[in-house]
């Protein structure tokens, strides 16, 4: 195959990576006791150490903040992170999986399930070179 | 920056099976790079997906309580909320109907 | 080849190989004793060949020499064969003759390993190249201190300083393994390519000098290619690079030794053999899946080489900016892609870009928007360069920056 160059490049197979996106009620840690925390952080800390253990991870993921602003067309700008529906979106990781059924059975353990939230998977594609 | 939009159809790729970029979108994630603010080009999201909620309910597709999707993401490093805005000015999500939510990241430890 | 000028012909090809060899053989400890070691043997050869003749084969002689010079050594001074590596200690311990070998694999190898210790992170920058300049491409302490315009006892000290935390640090002088290769060809390649820079960059006025500085680093860039476990996609995309770069050696000076900008350069004086031999080289780089920067700015070097000024080459070359930026952003990548940015959309635009980069310190900042607004408001094109001006600290810079300003001052008195 050949690249915008006209060289030709070899195609090398990878894992395929699927993002998983989380998702709760807006500030669902107000009104937690310190030991909820603790025990919901613990949760967290297994379930990313199984996946880290078992090579699914393939980083350690970004979690955000309760600040925002969202930005539509026409210079359209509201403060607060999107907010078209109850849920936002608390953080995201990436996992390594064959296929999108396989990074689902990741998702399954994820902690948030049991704390009312809810977990998107996407596949990736990849950006590769140009 | 998470960006949205309606649902686009199919996704163009290279020979290679690689994401095309346009021209606008890499003219615009440049020009941020060129200002040094840019963390990482992020990852674009493919039509695939699953949502998972409570009580194992899983239903097919992306998470679509709204009739906008997720298209990606990217990291920028900024001063500000205001000045991430600044930077989200010109993302060509925007002339499509889309929308950009910036949103600040917690450091997490190593 | 006459009498006069084949000792120091001899010393730049030999004095590296054999450096290299002994180095590996006596220690990282004892690099100042491989030099002056080889050093001596030349004195030698310059004492008895003027004296008794040329011998029938002038670098087996040297080899021959240098060789008992160090089985002497190591004989006479047990304390100090007790330290030396363990591939002649065996010799040593069976009363065998001890063997330094020559032999030309040998010699590469050895190379290749000293190469790798001399380019370590831990001595700086200017050490490793002010080094690998000593040591693998046979330059004198005075050459190498012309090189950097300073004189032989910085040189001197930062050489020796340099061979101290080698010491100190126990550097191994071997290839590295499998794990962690890429990470330590980075900074060698990194070494590699300033040292090229110095050669293309440098304000030094030798001319001859900064040649040899570009084809030094070629070589030695080469050398990697020609062994499996370093010849590496980013090694060829360097090499590639360097190609393109040099292929301007011939047009970028004027007969007075001022710099001509690409802009005003005789496209017949580009070296064709050499851009071909880049395209090669490129090609060879694009395996894999992982682009290093230099696969950019190769890319970026390969576009300049073509002389087509239309659309396809400025979209071209800012498309490989946008994507070199992403990677890894540098001010003068961000500067050159706005460049290529008014090529594509015009000079306005391209100015509302530069004034975010924030770069006001720069001298180069200045320069392009000295460009860029020549056409669109003389009072600004001039301001920004005598700005330029202000910051420049490079005299072949300043005399530019000066030709630019005094070409706008008659336009903007017309």
């Amino acid at each position: 195959m050949r690249s915008s160059l006209g060289y030709k490049t070899k195609k090398i197979k990878i894992m395929n990576e699927f993002a998983l996106i989380f998702r709760n009620d807006f500030h669902p840690e107000t009104g937690y006791s310190p030991e909820k925390l603790q025990d919901i952080m613990k949760q967290w800390q297994v379930w990313m150490g199984g996946m880290a253990a078992k090579g699914q991870l393939a980083n350690l993921g970004t979690r955000l903040g309760g600040e925002g602003k969202t930005l539509k067309p026409s210079n359209l700008v509201t403060n607060g992170p999107y907010a078209e529906i109850k849920e936002m979106i608390t953080g995201v990781i990436v996992v390594k999986a064959g296929d999108i059924d396989g990074a689902t059975e990741i998702a399954k353990g994820c902690p948030i399930l049991n704390n009312g939230g809810s977990v998107e998977v996407r596949n990736i594609i990849p950006i590769g070179a140009n | 920056m998470i960006y949205r939009s309606e649902p686009m159809g199919e996704i163009k790729l290279t020979a290679e099976g690689n994401l095309e970029v346009s021209k606008e979108w890499e003219n615009w994630m440049g020009g941020v790079a060129a200002q040094n603010k840019l963390v990482s080009p992020g990852m674009r999201l493919g039509n695939e997906g699953r949502t998972l909620k409570p009580g194992n309910i899983i239903t097919n597709g992306p998470y679509a309580e709204v009739k906008e999707i997720i298209g990606g993401l990217s990291i920028f490093r900024a001063e500000s909320l205001e000045e991430a805005l600044e930077l989200a000015n010109n993302c060509p999500i925007l002339n499509v109907g889309g929308n950009v939510e910036i949103r600040d990241i917690i450091q997490m430890n190593g | 080849m006459q009498e006069k000028e084949l000792i120091p012909y001899l010393y730049r090809t030999e004095f590296r190989k054999i450096t290299a060899v002994l180095c590996r053989s006596l220690g990282i400890e004892h690099i100042s004793i491989a030099e002056d070691l080889v050093g001596d043997t030349f004195l030698l050869a310059a004492e008895t060949w003027g004296l008794k003749g040329i011998p029938q084969n002038p670098a087996a002689w040297l080899y021959t020499v240098a060789k008992n010079k160090a089985k002497d050594l190591l004989k006479r001074n047990t304390l100090f064969s007790q330290k030396i590596s363990p591939q002649i200690q065996y010799a040593v311990d069976d009363k065998h003759e001890i063997e330094i070998d020559l032999s030309a694999k040998n010699i590469q190898d050895s190379q290749l390993q000293m190469m790798f210790a001399i380019c370590y992170p831990g001595i700086p920058s200017e050490a490793q190249i002010g080094l690998s300049l000593r040591i693998l491409c046979s330059f004198s302490i005075d050459e190498i201190a012309d090189a950097f315009l300073t004189n032989k006892e910085t040189i001197n000290k930062r050489l020796y300083r340099a061979k101290e935390k080698l010491k100190q640090d126990n550097v191994q002088i071997e290839l590295p393994s499998e794990k962690e290769i890429d990470k330590r060809i980075e900074n060698v390649l990194t070494t590699l390519y300033l040292l090229f820079n110095e050669g293309y960059y440098s304000s030094n006025n030798n001319a001859v000098l900064r040649k040899d500085l570009c084809v030094e680093a070629m070589r030695l860039t080469h050398m990697l290619t020609e062994n499996e476990t370093t010849n590496k996609p980013a090694v060829n995309a360097l090499l590639a690079l360097m190609c393109f770069h040099a292929s301007r050696f011939e047009a970028r000076i004027d007969s007075n030794g001022e710099l001509i900008l690409y802009e005003d350069q005789d496209t017949s004086l580009w070296n064709r053999e050499l851009i071909i031999q880049g395209e090669r080289y490129l090609n060879k780089a694009s395996t894999g899946n992982y682009l290093s920067k230099y696969h950019w700015e190769a890319a970026i070097a390969y576009w300049h080489t073509t002389t087509n000024n239309e659309g396809q080459k400025w979209e071209k070359i800012l498309s490989l900016y946008n994507q070199l930026l992403m990677t890894e952003y540098s001010p003068i990548a961000a500067l050159n892609r706005t460049y290529a940015l008014s090529k594509v959309y015009g000079n306005e635009e391209a100015i509302i870009e530069a004034e975010k980069l924030k770069l006001d310190n720069n001298h180069l900042y200045h320069c392009l928007l000295g460009e860029l607004y020549s056409d669109i408001d003389l009072e600004k094109a001039i301001e920004h360069l005598q700005q330029a001006l202000k910051l420049s600290r490079v005299a072949a810079d300043k005399k530019v920056i000066k030709n630019k300003i005094s070409k706008l001052g008659k336009l903007k008195n017309v």
